[in-house]
């Protein structure tokens, strides 16, 4: 049985961590607000930039002269996997998600005997990954002194991708990121940049033919490097806002998990103050009794 | 008939402008177009210029973007682009002495150049 002394400090030293996640809580739900509004404003965007690649891509009669950023390489040799995950902690599983994802993409990719490339994003991600794979990772980016993540971020880093494919460094580009559901569900999700075209999709539906100026593959050199932007840009916008939902679910629960241990705590000490009282009131009337 | 169509500006940011119009003018990778109502299919692309919603109404500034049309929907994406109301002339001068300054390097494609004096073009027309 721990001393009354013991259990004081112990109810407010549980109280003080309760004070830190009710706060944290609350700046993630100011913070959440506004992640999750640019999010939702910038899925418009991207999705109609999908849309009209996905239209394009239809309309190309030559697949053998289409862009390779649209077709791929040809080859299936390297890949590059894009990890993005968040620059600080205290955010549940938000970051081990991503990073387990990713993962079970790596084993798959080396059990093939494939060659991997990896570009982390957000420090975190980095933390978890480069005891096993940091042979892999060519290049670190975070932005922890950036307060807000603009299109010219995403755009750099959408850039360096586009040079690494034109320098034939990978066939096929992958980005790992955590979908915004709502504030419980992020889904983590692994998208394919590169090539842009999916090969499943093979009903060719001809409701529109569209009229292209300059030429189709001329719009596509012009549009698909800035789509790789844009994907970046999306998964950045989703990403920060489900970091931001997901440290407010997890410092909520750690809020009540204080409260509850802090009441058990304090019936403990409550129990054990009076057991204190009797035991004296018992001592004092015995001996009272023995005079 | 409805004589409008759907216009709508999206920029990664946020949808910036989304109602009817009747006429749309847009600076094409290929030169000027104005896109009116029941305009066939098209995708195309920018180049600097003004974009010019029902004649003067509302006048947006870009340097690159996508335009798609269909079926009386226009929808315009685009990185780069400012409300030209809200653009002062200073910023356009200091644009302006950016781009030149630009131009003048040396190792400046044919594709660029013919982007940068576009933008030079429309900016000094702009700044008048």
């Amino acid at each position: 049985m721990p001393s009354l002394d013991d259990l004081r400090k112990r109810i407010s030293s549980v109280k003080s961590t309760q004070k830190i996640t009710k706060a944290m809580k609350m700046v993630a739900a100011a913070k959440l607000r506004k992640a999750q509004e640019m999010a939702e404003n910038g899925r418009p965007y991207s999705d109609k930039m999908n849309v009209i690649i996905q239209n394009l891509s239809k309309a190309i009669n030559d697949p053998s002269n289409a862009p390779k950023l649209l077709i791929g390489s040809g080859d299936d040799k390297t890949h590059l996997c894009v990890v993005m995950t968040a620059d600080r902690g205290l955010c549940g599983g938000f970051n081990t998600n991503i990073v387990k994802q990713a993962k079970n993409y790596f084993n798959k990719i080396l059990k093939e005997s494939k060659n991997l490339k990896i570009i982390t994003v957000g420090t975190k991600g980095l933390d978890q990954l480069k005891r096993e794979y940091g042979k892999y990772i060519v290049k670190k980016i975070d932005f922890k002194n950036k307060k807000q993540i603009t299109f010219k971020d995403a755009s750099l880093v959408g850039d360096e991708i586009v040079k690494l494919f034109q320098n034939n460094e990978f066939d096929k580009c992958i980005i790992f990121y955590n979908k915004f559901k709502n504030v419980m569900t992020q889904i983590p999700q692994s998208q394919q940049l590169i090539p842009a075209k999916k090969e499943d999709e093979t009903k060719t539906e001809q409701e529109s033919s569209y009229d292209f100026e300059p030429e189709e593959d001329e719009i596509l050199e012009d549009l698909l490097p800035k789509n790789i932007s844009t994907q970046i840009y999306k998964g950045f916008l989703e990403n920060s806002a489900s970091e931001q939902g997901s440290r407010m679910t997890a410092m909520d629960n750690a809020t009540r998990n204080a409260g509850d241990l802090v009441e058990k705590l304090t019936i403990n000490y409550n129990r054990s103050r009076q057991a204190a009282i009797t035991k004296e009131l018992i001592e004092i009337i015995s001996g009272a009794e023995s005079l | 008939m409805d004589e409008n169509f759907n216009i709508e500006i999206i920029s990664p940011e946020k949808k910036l402008f989304a109602e009817k119009g009747k006429s749309v003018t847009i600076p094409s990778f290929e030169g000027e177009m104005t896109i009116l109502p029941d305009h066939i299919s098209i995708i195309t692309f920018l180049r600097p210029g003004v974009i010019n919603i029902n004649e003067n109404k509302k006048k947006y500034f870009v340097e690159e973007g996508t335009v798609e049309f269909a079926k009386n929907n226009l929808t315009i994406l685009s990185s780069t682009i400012i409300d030209l109301d809200s653009l002062s002339k200073d910023v356009i001068l200091s644009m302006l002495e950016a781009s030149k300054k630009e131009l003048n390097q040396e190792n400046v494609d044919d594709k660029k150049r013919y982007i940068i004096s576009h933008k030079i073009d429309c900016l000094s027309q702009i700044s008048l």
